[in-house]
């Protein structure tokens, strides 16, 4: 700790401290442009400026490190006139159009001119103008408005890990642009939106939508990934307008990747708004009364064996655990969330999930990564990683398609018996995993629905037990989940033991099943299952309503009140920000109607009543405060230790960030974000 | 004047050859190694006590600045030159390449022996590609003769010596800038602290120094600190090389002692002022980065650190740029306020934006379409600029407009009533 | 991509990355870009640059900062004899803009246009650093110096006829020694 005073008054800070920061902690505001504290300091703006007794020019607070009985100002004439000086400069050649720049309101610039500016202009020269720049399907630039902050350029090279972004001249002719003007390859991009203090980098997408006083903001939860990133919700009237991230340090920190923030334009296409029965082949508007007694009618009719119950990837806690009961309470054993077709017969919750947390990442010492593409499956967890191996250079091992995952890896190869290697100590990276305090292994699901997935599970658990993955207080073994309702229902046991995807496939095949009620579940193969009559609950007419018999409309997941379990095993709760289009219904409700009608009994009235049952069953298993448990479980010895590996390369289950379920499907700006990174890689 | 005995540097005109062959007689390398045995401290020392200061503008006190270099540290240090030479005006350490380079090459191997480096880059301006080539082939001479390099002059000390090419721009003459651009970037100035003796070149420690600066080194210590310091005043000692520029009969460099009276220096080696003395109308004394000083301080200020600073100006470089009085200062300074505008590296606000605003308003003035609220204005603009930039161009750039309005202000205003500009 | 650098280029880039740590290798990039453009007729083309970018392993924003930010690479073709006139005030106080009118009449009105017959583009530049030679020009590697209207002239027509030049001063001193001084 340092004694130090700003203003006259005494403190006490942290030694690391910068000025900046210091002046923070004694409740001084300091003005800034070009800091941010999750960026490197560029010292560059100069609207810190504060005076330090003893030196003769005023100090950028924000590169400063304090010094023991250092004597602050932040508030003496000198320290005002040099914050009106670059106030000035910084207007000068910026055009004075807040009236239509989308960012007006939001503007970092606007505000500080209200609060620091000398309230009129000494400039009598044109403004420079500056030629826009392309940036991609994403990110409209007003580059006139530019103040030089180079924010944008220090997030590109160091949270993204693309260096795209450059300032080219010098001088006043200085200019922000990507190389020849390309698309920023990243899927984390359009964070510089939000970074860019004033209007230059705005939202292509979201261009004169509306102002932000009008809009209705929503805090709620991302189901893009399994990530659970926090989101704000804007709403006008209706419609979601945008997405914007929301500070979670333990989880997105404050970023939030392209999809999350830019599918939403997809929640209003496409939408299922009234119940559909397809009749001689030609699907045909109906009311829901006819709906329901069809479903219930056909829930009936066939005998429970016949019967499977298929759930998605955007599905929320509750209408899953309906979707269990409903499955329990009709004797129904054939019930599969696992759309890929993973067929590990979990034994234990930390089996499936991200046991290290996202935040802890940043205590590892080592990482393997097997069959997983991180930066495609959950940018942000591998933004974590990224900043972990720039602040450690930690090693980190790949087995797997050698991906450009942004950081430096060492590519241990394709083939999966590199891990039998490892557990025979015969790959040189053993050696870093048992130098490793806080080893961290990341398996994905792409290996987790072959053949001989058991046996790589196998061989995964043997290499966790064997070295420091698992102590008392660390748990570095972990599954990647890549979709929003994964763990939620594998939790709630929407999974047969014994059982996979294929199984159910096999069995309809074999006509031994012959009802699907697939809530939601637009990732199978239809045309494995088309011979079976199909319920499709759900919002979009993506796959599942498309091959379907009965379909039943319903909310996404901005339009309703629900929660969600993300890869770390975290509850988090979604609020409500719009309304279903039409007729759609909550989905837990539809399942609530079809108990009804089957007199199951359950009398659930409310939302309410719905989660007191889910807490008093699940107690143990959840905390309901949005912290995640710390389980330190061991897995269960030993599946099959002689298991064979095949020699197959990775099937990864992600093709295409921007496509990967029905509402990014639907959406018109992940569609242009999908081709112009199909441009790019044809280049 | 200054005896051709106690000139350093002998060659300075290239009368001679720089080769290895001519330099020995010239008194180089003359047993180095002897003196590199007295040690590192000694060296500090004696350039200590030499009271040399900093030949790069800024006038930093050699000896202190090489002291400031951790000598146990685990990761190399390093020397760098700077002969970056950009300053409008300054012409000085281009000769010492071309005509005497051997110098520098031993003054690099004193200083780096002294700092514990075995690394030494010398940055040369991309437009020096002439003196680039000699200065390559007088290392070659030097390596080949095992004067560098392994066991260099059988010291027992190993030093490496490599020529770094910039490109054209006058701010990679800031050493931070220098050292950005050597790791291959952008000249941005980076920001301080950390200092480059903390956290140089490649993070490592490191030293940066001008050309002449690293150049007098050996002689200083072969004749003696007191020899060195025998010259000028106390604390502005030596010998110093003046580049004479501008309405002079005879434009030229020359070594001189310093303190030596501005006249006296014009009037002996420079042919005097074009049409004489009183012909003259200000003198921009140390290089386009200092302000100017009007014909009656001319008369009797001498050519140093204190005395300049002591009249508004500075010694900077020792680059004296005569005005006479057919001179358009407005114009003069003007041109120099593009020279910033052009060079502004374009990273901190004050000095991205103020550069150019400074130089629009002065082109204004010069055209006569201005008036003293708008004089006032521009000097509100250089003190906007002055110290709160990240590095010193800002106030290289502010304060020549500051110096020509102290001395010539009424002169401007009464030329802008009577419209006499606008012709 | 069709930009590589030839025999002559690859050693000399051989000896420039060989100036600085192995793990550096960023450091060799304005060296690089120098032999580039001086393979390339004197300009940097998107392919040089590329080209340059990937021998040293960054990306290629980085490299066109790069190229962008330093006065002497040259992103759009220049003349065979590229004529820089320094017209920063102290060639400006000695007459540049006589040297400047010499370059207007021979070459062409406008500065960076390359003449016809590619033999010549000039510019304006800052200081080069010969001011007590003011005023200078530089044209490709070599400094002309203590020119004036009619010296210039005569320069740019010898250039034009193909005769050899006096590399210096065009008054014939020597170095930067006063004319008249004595030693
Ligand atoms: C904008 C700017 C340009 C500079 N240009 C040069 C230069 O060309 N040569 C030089 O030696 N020092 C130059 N300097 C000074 C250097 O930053 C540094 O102080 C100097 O090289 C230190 O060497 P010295 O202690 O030997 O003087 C410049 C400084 C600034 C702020
Ligand atoms: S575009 Fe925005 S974020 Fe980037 S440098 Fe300019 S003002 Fe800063
Ligand atoms: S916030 Fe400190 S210089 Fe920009």
């Amino acid at each position: 700790m340092k004694k130090i005073k700003i203003d006259n008054i005494e403190i006490e800070v942290d030694d690391e401290l910068t000025i900046m920061q210091a002046c923070e902690e004694a409740g001084k505001e300091i003005p800034r442009f070009c800091y941010h504290d999750k960026l490197s300091v560029a010292g560059n703006c100069r609207m810190c400026l504060v005076e330090v007794e003893g030196t003769p020019k005023p100090v950028a607070s924000c590169a400063m490190p304090i010094n023991e009985g250092m004597s602050i100002r932040t508030n003496t004439e000198k320290v005002k006139k040099a914050r009106e000086g670059v106030m000035e400069f910084l207007l000068i050649n910026h055009p004075l159009d807040c009236p239509v720049c989308d960012q007006g309101g939001e503007c970092d610039l606007q505000d500080q001119t209200v609060a620091y500016g000398s309230g009129h202009s000494r400039f009598d020269e044109n403004k420079r103008a500056v030629k826009e720049k392309h940036m991609g399907p994403l990110i409209k630039t007003y580059m006139t408005r530019c103040i030089h902050c180079t924010r944008c350029i220090r997030f590109a090279d160091e949270v993204a890990g693309v260096n795209e972004v450059g300032a080219l001249n010098r001088g006043e002719n200085m200019e922000i642009s990507t190389y020849l003007e390309k698309t920023i390859d990243s899927e984390l991009s359009a964070n510089i939106i939000d970074l860019c203090p004033v209007g230059a980098l705005t939202s292509k997408p979201y261009q004169f939508e509306a102002r932000p006083w009008e809009l209705k903001k929503t805090e709620t939860i991302d189901v893009m990934d399994a990530v659970g990133s926090n989101i704000r919700v804007d709403t006008y009237g209706w419609k979601v307008k945008r997405v914007l991230p929301r500070l979670n340090e333990d989880i997105n920190e404050e970023w939030i990747s392209d999809k999350t923030r830019y599918a939403c334009d997809g929640l209003l296409m496409q939408r299922l708004d009234e119940p559909y029965i397809k009749d001689n082949g030609k699907l045909g508007k109906v009311e829901w009364s006819d709906a329901l007694q069809q479903v219930s009618q056909l829930l009936r009719d066939y005998n429970s064996y016949e019967i499977a119950f298929l759930s998605g990837d955007l599905c929320d806690l509750e209408t899953l655990f309906l979707f269990k009961k409903l499955s329990e309470d009709l004797n129904i054993s054939n019930i599969e969330c696992r759309q890929e077709g993973c067929n590990i017969p979990f034994t234990d919750r930390s089996q499936y999930t991200f046991n290290t947390k996202i935040a802890d990442i940043e205590k590892s010492d080592c990482i393997l990564i097997v069959g997983s593409n991180i930066r495609q499956e959950a940018p942000i967890i591998n933004a974590r990683i990224r900043k972990q191996k720039i602040s450690t250079n930690l090693p980190i091992g790949v087995i797997g398609a050698k991906f450009d995952l942004t950081y430096e890896y060492e590519h241990l190869g394709d083939e999966l018996n590199i891990l039998s290697d490892l557990t025979k100590g015969k790959n040189n990276f053993i050696k870093k995993i048992k130098k490793a305090d806080n080893p961290m292994l990341i398996i994905g699901n792409s290996v987790l629905n072959r053949k001989d997935s058991l046996a790589i599970f196998s061989l995964v658990e043997q290499l966790i037990h064997k070295h420091n993955f698992l102590k008392d207080d660390w748990n570095g073994y972990n599954l990647l989940q890549i979709a929003a309702a994964r763990t939620g229902a594998l939790d709630l046991g929407l999974y047969k033991k014994g059982g996979s995807l294929q199984k159910i496939y096999d069995d309809i095949e074999g006509d031994k099943i012959k009802l699907v009620i697939s809530l939601g579940a637009d990732e199978i193969d239809y045309e494995k299952i088309k011979k079976s009559k199909i319920v499709y609950i759900g919002t979009h007419g993506d796959k599942g309503a498309n091959n379907a018999n009965i379909i039943l409309p319903s909310a996404a997941y901005t339009e309703k009140d629900s929660m969600y379990v993300n890869t770390e095993g975290r509850l988090q709760y979604a609020f409500k920000a719009s309304f279903p289009p039409g007729n759609a219904k909550d989905d837990w409700k539809i399942i609530n109607e079809i108990s009804n009608l089957l007199k199951l009994n359950w009398e659930i009235v409310d939302l309410q009543q719905l989660r007191s049952l889910i807490k008093n069953q699940y107690s143990n298993l959840f905390e309901f405060d949005g912290s995640a448990t710390s389980n330190y479980e061991r897995l269960l010895a030993n599946l099959d230790p002689k298991a064979k590996l095949c020699e197959s390369s990775i099937n990864y289950l992600i093709k295409d960030f921007y496509l990967t379920n029905a509402i990014a499907r639907n959406s018109k700006t992940m569609a242009e974000c999908s081709q112009a990174r199909n441009e790019l890689s044809a280049v | 004047m200054l005896n051709n005995k106690d000139k350093i540097f002998t060659n300075l005109y290239g009368l001679e050859s720089f080769e290895l062959k001519m330099a020995y007689t010239r008194g180089d390398w003359d047993n180095t190694k002897a003196l590199m045995a007295k040690g590192p401290d000694w060296i500090i020392d004696e350039i200590k006590n030499s009271q040399l200061r900093g030949r790069g503008g800024a006038g930093f006190p050699t000896g202190l600045k090489w002291s400031f270099m951790p000598r146990d540290s685990i990761k190399n240090n390093y020397l760098v030159v700077n002969a970056d030479e950009s300053e409008p005006g300054t012409c000085k350490d281009r000769d010492m390449i071309r005509n005497d380079p051997q110098k520098l090459i031993e003054g690099c191997l004193l200083a780096s022996y002294a700092m514990q480096a075995h690394n030494c880059y010398i940055y040369i301006r991309g437009e020096y590609y002439n003196e680039s080539v000699v200065l390559e082939k007088a290392i070659a001479e030097a390596y080949d003769a095992g004067l560098i390099g392994k066991n260099a002059c059988g010291s027992g000390w190993d030093l490496d010596i490599y020529v770094h090419r910039g490109a054209g721009a006058y701010i990679c003459g800031e050493e931070t800038a220098l050292l950005e651009s050597l790791e291959g970037k952008k000249g941005q100035p980076r920001l301080k602290p950390p200092f480059p003796a903390n956290k140089g070149l490649y993070g490592s420690p490191t030293t940066v120094n001008n050309v002449e600066t690293i150049a007098v080194i050996p002689t200083i210590l072969r004749r003696g600190a007191s020899w060195f310091s025998s010259f000028g005043r106390e604390k502005n000692t030596g010998t110093k090389v003046f580049c004479i520029s501008g309405h002079v009969n005879n434009p030229c460099n020359v070594e001189e002692e310093m303190s030596i009276p501005l006249k006296e220096l014009i009037d002996k080696h420079a042919g005097g002022v074009r049409g004489g003395w009183d012909n003259l109308k200000a003198i921009i004394p140390g290089g386009s980065s200092v302000p100017m000083i009007p014909k009656n301080i001319c008369d009797d200020v001498l050519m140093d650190f204190d005395s300049l600073s002591a009249v508004k100006s500075g010694l900077g470089t020792a680059a004296v740029i005569v005005m006479d009085q057919s001179t358009d200062l407005v114009k003069a300074i003007a041109r120099i306020a593009y020279f910033y505008k052009h060079e502004s590296c374009g990273q901190c606000t004050p000095c991205r934006e103020g550069t150019g605003w400074m130089w629009r308003i002065l082109e204004k003035i010069a055209a006569g379409d201005s008036s003293s609220a708008e004089i006032d204005k521009l000097l509100d603009v250089t003190k906007q600029i002055e110290g709160h930039t990240i590095c010193a161009l800002g106030d290289a750039a502010a304060w020549p407009i500051q110096g020509l309005f102290r001395h010539f202000r009424d002169e401007i205003e009464e030329r802008l009533k009577k419209g006499s500009f606008a012709a | 991509m069709s930009f590589k650098f030839n025999e002559e280029s690859q050693k000399l880039a051989k000896i420039a990355l060989a100036k600085y740590p192995d793990d550096r290798k960023h450091s060799a990039v304005m060296p690089f870009l120098d032999i580039a453009q001086r393979q390339n007729d004197n300009w940097l083309s998107q392919d040089c640059i590329e080209f340059v970018a990937t021998q040293l392993e960054m990306p290629f924003i980085k490299v066109w900062e790069v190229v962008t930010f330093y006065s002497m690479y040259n992103t759009q073709p220049v003349g065979k004899n590229f004529v820089q006139v320094c017209t920063t005030t102290p060639c400006w106080l000695r007459g540049s803009e006589n040297v400047v009118r010499a370059c207007k009449e021979i070459i062409s009105e406008n500065p960076k246009e390359v003449s016809s017959d590619n033999l010549f583009s000039w510019m304006e530049v800052e200081c080069l650093g010969a001011c007590v030679n003011a005023p200078m020009v530089q044209i490709n590697d070599d400094f002309y110096e203590d020119l004036d209207y009619v010296s210039t002239k005569n320069l740019l027509i010898s250039l034009i006829d193909n005769k050899p030049l006096q590399i210096g001063s065009q008054i014939g001193r020597q170095g930067s020694k006063g004319i008249n001084n004595a030693e």
